[in-house]
């Protein structure tokens, strides 16, 4: 009954009012095919036309910083793999880098250059699933199941050096977990000049795509200081067209001793900061990832990678931020010790979090179909989003 | 011949009329959607480096009735807030509308389904009822998202219909014929008859007329790939936006009947474009059966002729499928009301002042 009197009287308010239209509200996902996991959008929509978005996270929430609290040092990296599980191996070397910097430990050469031959591995293969999906998320398919196959090859490699395809595990506070396979350097120079080609191969097939470009150019800008406001990083502050690249505006490990670009967006297909410039920030990225990767294993030292992992790790009282270059952006961790064998405190900045809030400003004024594309242009991995 | 044939055997006009035109359907129709369906996924499996269904039967050619026995024993499910009577009706009369145009559709000079003189335009009519049961569809399910595809699909086939009416007009204006036996007939004897070269009459217009005539089948081509949601045109079921469009809710034969449609629909729109401008059944160099004075060869061939072009344009619609990205729904628009609409408009013109000098 309670409905019925409900229902009449709204009748009588479009009655009074005569004909009155109202906004959809549309649920996009936790479940649907191109939020990129368990992210829930919900879309305000005026036809077709996007007026409001608010992004609704946690669906994949696993206390990561609670957890942290209750393990010891060591035993925090595998958690920190599980939170961008497209670039494991950048969050296990933030992390480390957190805690030896904690320590006040060096680590020998041959463990550095080890770490940045991974790190910059695990870049291309997570711009190559970012890169895919996006193409993916357009309507382009194959180009996806050519970027996993590319991807294949760089995950054999992890798993000839420590047995894991996804959560590795390998980069330990002090050193690694194991030395390189006796065939890794053969096999990963063969795999720089196996993959150049495949970028151009790419580039012909989506990136100069006319269809591609006309979908991705012009959408979702991001004037540069709205990026800088809302603390926008990695290759989406690169998209709109600011050279800021932590491997290079504050050097970690040995990044110093390589020789590589920072790829910014240019607006060569439509505006500065639209889609299509930070998708191709990406692609351009991969290149400069295969020339630090190249050098590296040029200069890559002798050496024992084992040696200066410490038997008990226990910082001194003390706070800690450091910060490495992750594919999707600055991943910090700000890490407190109160002495004893727990960390007191470990606080992640996720860049997919950070940069996900913009969601709203760059879609209001766009279409649905756009959201697909702005959100694969962000790049986000709920794992890291939610922690 | 068989129409004969079946009236003797049944003594009923009506009845003999319905089973010759249901025979296409049967003989060709359902045998080629199982074997497009596979087509689809090894081609795209090919173009991607993978080896696409390799386990039921030999390269997996048997998976396709393996899937359709899994969908048929698959519960049916009809959610409780949809409108249960659209719901129902809506695959039917998709099916229905992208079957029955095979009934005009000539398979050979020896056999066509129903030999009506407004053929073409029959089939122009009975695809419209695909608009019908996709919005229906849409409605019915009591979804955001498949009411967005269905609204999106409306717009899109309607406005695509415009192109391809306009083009189906200039062919119509130099043959004087909707019948489209009459046109494959007319386009006989060797390539440069066809349609896209002018058609039958030789002389000067012949050569003003081939540019034109390019240019229409492009146009058609392009619309058709609308017409039946196609890559580029994906739009109605882009499964990266609305999931999968208006049939989002359907499940087991209610879904399948869907696809069947699709696949049916995308031979069809390839049998009419190369019955308007690619001779149809016609050989492009003469017949074997001629040569071996053997006049039971002619049909066969003229079927292998048929098939062989409508598997031709299918396969090009699968490769552009697994190629492009798909396009937004204003571009969409923006494709066939400016670009499209007014080029066909123009051709139509010249072809008409040419036809009536």
């Amino acid at each position: 009954m309670a409905q019925d009197s409900a229902l009449n009287t709204q009748d009588l308010r479009l009655k009074t009012q005569g004909l009155r239209t109202e906004e959809m509200i549309l649920n996009m996902g936790p479940q649907h095919p191109s939020t990129h996991g368990v992210l829930r959008l919900e879309l305000q929509l005026e036809g077709e036309i996007i007026t409001k978005v608010i992004p609704h996270i946690g669906y994949l929430h696993r206390c990561f910083e609670k957890h942290a609290e209750a393990m010891t040092y060591p035993q925090v990296i595998p958690y920190t793999d599980r939170m961008d599980y497209l670039a494991s191996m950048g969050n296990e070397f933030g992390y480390v880098i957190a805690v030896e910097k904690l320590l006040g430990i060096e680590v020998p050469q041959r463990v550095e250059f080890i770490r940045v031959i991974m790190a910059e591995l695990q870049r291309i293969a997570s711009h190559l699933v970012a890169l895919g999906t996006y193409g993916a998320d357009i309507g382009a398919f194959t180009p996806f199941l050519f970027a996993f196959r590319d991807r294949e090859k760089i995950l054999n490699l992890f798993e000839i050096t420590c047995g894991a395809r996804l959560l590795y595990n390998y980069i330990w506070v002090g050193g690694l977990s194991h030395d390189l396979h006796p065939n890794f350097v053969k096999l990963a120079k063969e795999f720089i000049p196996y993959f150049r080609p495949k970028i151009k191969e790419f580039n012909e097939l989506l990136s100069f795509n006319k269809i591609f470009i006309d979908r991705t150019a012009d959408i979702g800008i991001l004037p540069l200081e709205t990026a800088v406001n809302f603390g926008i990083s990695g290759p989406m502050l690169r998209g709109s067209g600011f050279k800021w690249d932590i491997r290079k505006n504050d050097p970690y490990s040995v990044y110093p001793k390589f020789d590589f670009d920072i790829p910014v967006g240019k607006g060569e297909m439509g505006t500065v900061g639209d889609s299509w410039d930070r998708y191709y920030v990406r692609v351009l990225e991969m290149e400069e990832s295969l020339k630090i990767i190249e050098q590296a294993l040029e200069q890559l030292p002798e050496g024992d990678v084992t040696s200066a992992i410490p038997k008990r790790i226990k910082p001194p009282i003390g706070q800690v931020y450091a910060r490495i270059e992750n594919p999707r952006g600055e991943l910090g961790y700000f890490i407190i010790s109160n002495g004893t064998l727990n960390p007191f405190r470990v606080k992640v900045r996720a860049p997919s979090f950070v940069n996900l809030g913009i969601m709203d400003e760059l879609c209001r004024g766009h279409m649905v179909a756009d959201i697909v594309a702005i959100l694969g242009s962000v790049d986000i991995v709920l794992g890291e989003v939610d922690r | 011949m068989i129409y004969d044939y079946l009236y003797k055997l049944t003594g009923s006009e009506i009845l003999s009329m319905l089973i010759q035109s249901a025979i296409p359907l049967f003989l060709l129709v359902l045998p080629f959607v199982l074997v497009a369906v596979w087509l689809e996924r090894k081609v795209s499996a090919h173009m991607q480096d993978r080896l696409g269904p390799m386990r039921v039967g030999w390269h997996g050619w048997l998976q396709t009735v393996a899937d359709l026995v899994k969908l048929i024993q698959k519960e049916d499910i009809v959610a409780k807030e949809t409108d249960k009577v659209l719901f129902n009706i809506a695959p039917v009369l998709v099916f229905a509308g992208s079957y029955a145009a095979f009934a005009a559709i000539p398979l050979t000079s020896a056999f066509l389904g129903s030999n009506i003189d407004l053929g073409i335009f029959f089939i122009v009519a009975v695809s419209g009822l695909v608009v019908t049961g996709i919005l229906m569809a849409g409605w019915a399910s009591n979804n955001k998202y498949s009411l967005l595809g269905a609204m999106r699909s409306a717009a899109q086939i309607i406005s695509y219909e415009i192109p391809t009416m306009l083009v189906i007009l200039i062919v119509v204006m130099i043959t004087g014929t909707l019948n489209l036996r009459t046109l494959s007939e007319m386009q006989t004897g060797y390539f440069w008859n066809w349609m896209i070269f002018g058609g039958p009459q030789f002389g000067i217009d012949k050569f003003i007329l081939i540019p034109l005539m390019i240019i229409g089948f492009l146009i058609i081509y392009i619309s058709t790939l609308a017409e039946v949601n196609r890559t580029p045109f994906d739009i109605p079921e882009a499964e990266s936006e609305l999931v999968s469009g208006y049939h989002t809710e359907y499940s087991g034969m209610k879904f399948s009947m869907f696809f069947l449609a699709e696949y049916a629909n995308m031979f069809a729109v390839s049998a009419i474009v190369s019955a308007l401008f690619l001779g149809g059944y016609q050989s492009p160099f003469g017949y074997l059966g001629n040569l071996l004075h053997l006049p039971w060869l002619i049909p066969i061939e003229q079927f292998g002729w048929f098939v062989g072009k409508g598997v031709f344009f299918v396969l090009v619609q699968m490769w552009l499928r697994w190629t492009l990205p798909r396009l937004r729904v204003d571009q969409l628009m923006a494709v066939c009301w400016k670009y499209l609409i007014p080029i066909a408009f123009a051709d139509l013109l010249i072809v008409g002042l040419i036809t009536v000098i």
